[in-house]
């Protein structure tokens, strides 16, 4: 289990056995969850704790998998030769080398974080699977090949926008990340904001579970929505009255706005919000309730 | 014993891979998941399965392997040293479950529709019930209730032999945390998207307007040295899609899918037109529901000027007189000339690459005379309206749908 005191980031047992399996028996870790549920903090924690250098590799629509190893500047060589530098004789200059190379090359185990995979294209995962399995690749250009010293931990996130190829997968391990339970939610919150009024924070929590609970939302808030809405609201010293917690179903919390993105979101939340007011008012007036 | 876990759980449709079993034994012989059977179940899920909307089936299975077993956890671990003992192999053999009992549990519906008939079955139910074949109680056939025999029954009450309660209240996965991703129920924007992403067709299309580095130093070093620039265009997913949507009637029902459907289309696909019509396509579709008279488009027009390299998907629940599709002047809103079977064979011919998408439930289908005839009309090309039924409407839309000799429309 994490200590507070040692980081900003609270894991289940579930993670920290995942973390532990991955590290032993050498395997990448798949991370999934909800957005928001720290995925990316994950290795962050990891290299923090473990005091192993982070290596991070942020996938784009464009990336490949080449990116990761090594890229030849082939453009630069052009120039250089067209300029008469020295430098264009030795191909190695014009080779400039990716994240993986790095974390390979690193004198202790390095952690690498493989950030948002799913973004890339369908067969990026797939491209890496000989890297993965060997720890080492070959750069054709200089004709060397470039072995891990310490196979590195790495951690790949996904947003679950593609499916991964399951000859990836079936050389991962995988861990889906829970939405945090209130009492995990209380411990997270008072990480990032010790210094909240008790009565602010369950009353936040309140709404924030109640709203998540909420069918048809287009977008639930997640953790990190629910610490900028605190931040908000500590920083507006408001009362926990003014949540309109217990009676969210009359009441648009105050600051909604960092917790509802969604113009659709807030239409629904206050719609539904009219409704029951009137049906409130409905009961009152013939004294009896339904 | 282990193996066994292995063989229920590909049977119970997690598949399960050589390597990953390989994994899951290195890890055990490493003491991970080792020390209690909580552990146990976290870490052969971090080994075996590799999509959280599997994770509640394998707690189902887990849960369903675990019961009886859990004094030998200790035996477990200890033969772990050991290799894997003939005995354990042994026992897969005998438990497996044959493929015949699988078709059964299959005729059922598999879990989750075995669970929905239970739910109703005991909002209906208000007495004791013992023998017999529907009720929950003992002996018997039903698949509910204990004592009984049912190849995929759930278990009520009653205790299986030589098991012990000890723990067997609230272990992880009985709470079942993970029913909510279960694949097969959850239908949003987002599932449909991802299904729907699977229909594309790359292709460099339009203006050269990125740089095409190897071609440039391919074509430089050919002209010795000479900067000798290429460009190409981009990669873009180039697949056209046709969404034809009945509208109104019985459709009102499913309002909620098709809505989603369609916003997920729309922000899937760079070109794709969208068509509706009421119960059956005729000679005119609309484009725009709300101004139905107004916005008409004859469907000869639509034959005529769209491309046919367009993927055309009809959305509709296809529940109607048979009568409307079958003879001309069946339609219910207006004199058509020419049946709707013609209309739908013309589309079949002119986009072979089409299919078509019903929200009703498969297992109703054959009910319905006209649901059947669709069917038919469509060579066998209709899926259900839910993410996994897209997907396999996006497999059906790869190859093209059989032409018939029929008289051109030119």
């Amino acid at each position: 289990m994490s200590d507070a005191a040692h980081g900003r980031y609270i894991t289940t047992d579930a993670l920290h056995e995942a973390v532990d399996a991955a590290l032993l028996l050498e395997r990448p870790l798949l991370v999934k969850g909800e957005p928001g549920t720290g995925k990316t903090e994950l290795a962050f924690d990891v290299a923090r704790r473990l005091g192993m250098p982070l290596h991070r590799w942020h996938v784009k629509s464009t990336t490949r998998a080449q990116h990761g190893l090594y890229e030849y500047d082939a453009v630069s060589r052009l120039r250089d030769s067209q300029l008469g530098d020295a430098r264009v004789a030795d191909i190695g200059h014009y080779i400039v080398r990716g994240v993986l190379w790095e974390a390979f090359e690193s004198a202790e185990r390095a952690v690498v974080l493989i950030d948002e995979i799913d973004k890339a294209d369908i067969e990026f995962p797939n491209d890496l699977l000989q890297e993965f399995d060997r720890m080492s690749f070959d750069v054709h250009e200089t004709r060397e090949t470039v072995t891990a010293r310490h196979r590195p931990l790495i951690i790949v996130t996904s947003n679950d926008e593609k499916e991964l190829p399951d000859a990836f997968l079936r050389r991962c391990f995988f861990h889906y990340i829970d939405f945090p339970d209130r009492e995990t939610m209380e411990r997270i919150v008072a990480v990032h904001h010790p210094d909240v009024k008790k009565e602010l924070l369950s009353a936040a929590l309140e709404v924030f579970f109640d709203l998540r609970e909420l069918p048809g939302l287009k977008k639930k808030p997640s953790t990190s929505e629910l610490l900028d809405w605190l931040k908000l609201l500590i920083a507006d010293d408001l009362p926990p009255e003014a949540l309109g917690a217990g009676d969210l179903r009359t009441v648009l919390p105050k600051m909604h706005g960092a917790l509802l993105k969604n113009e659709q979101d807030v239409h629904l939340f206050e719609r539904l919000i009219f409704l029951h007011r009137q049906r409130d008012r409905g009961e009152g007036r013939d004294g009896r309730g339904r | 014993m282990l193996l066994d876990l292995q063989a229920r759980l590909r049977a119970g449709g997690i598949r399960v891979t050589t390597t990953e079993w390989l994994t899951l034994i290195e890890g055990l012989s490493k003491n991970l998941g080792t020390l209690d059977v909580t552990r146990f179940h976290r870490f052969a899920r971090l080994c075996l399965v590799k999509d959280e909307t599997l994770y509640d089936r394998f707690d189902q299975v887990f849960g369903d392997w675990w019961t009886g077993r859990e004094s030998r956890f200790d035996d477990l671990a200890d033969a772990l040293g050991e290799g894997v003992p003939d005995d354990w192999l042994a026992l897969a053999d005998r438990e497996a479950p044959s493929e015949e009992r699988t078709r059964q549990v299959e005729a059922l519906g598999g879990w989750d529709a075995l669970m929905e008939t239970l739910r109703k079955r005991l909002e209906e139910q208000i007495e004791a019930h013992h023998g017999g074949s529907k009720w929950i109680g003992t002996g018997g056939t039903s698949p509910f209730g204990h004592g009984g025999h049912h190849p995929e029954g759930v278990r009520i009450g009653g205790e299986r032999e030589g098991s012990t309660r000890q723990g067997r209240a609230a272990k992880v996965w009985e709470r079942r945390d993970y029913r909510d991703l279960d694949g097969t129920r959850e239908l949003g924007t987002r599932t449909f998207r991802m299904a729907l992403r699977k229909l594309r067709r790359l292709a460099r299309e339009g203006r050269p307007d990125t740089f095409d580095l190897d071609d440039t130093v391919r074509e430089t070093a050919r002209n010795a040295g000479l900067l000798d620039i290429r460009m190409k265009s981009e990669r873009r997913n180039a697949v056209k899609v046709l969404l034809l949507l009945d509208v109104g009637g019985s459709m009102d029902h499913h309002a909620a899918v098709s809505e989603t459907l369609f916003s997920a289309a729309r922000s899937e696909f760079r070109s794709l037109d969208v068509l509706y019509f009421h119960n059956f396509p005729y000679e005119a579709l609309w484009r725009e529901n709300a101004r139905r008279r107004s916005t008409l488009l004859p469907t000869p027009e639509l034959i005529r000027t769209l491309g046919r390299e367009h993927r055309v998907v009809i959305v509709g629940d296809a529940t109607m007189s048979p009568h409307e599709i079958a003879v001309p002047g069946g339609s219910v809103e207006h004199w058509n000339e020419e049946a709707g079977a013609t209309w739908l064979g013309r589309l079949l011919t002119a986009y072979p690459h089409a299919v078509w998408l019903n929200p009703e439930p498969a297992e109703w289908w054959t009910r319905t005379p006209s649901v059947r005839l669709t069917h038919e009309l469509m060579q066998g090309r209709m899926h259900p309206l839910t993410a996994a039924g897209i997907g396999d409407a996006i497999e059906t839309l790869k190859r093209p749908a059989r032409t018939r000799p029929q008289p051109s429309d030119a």
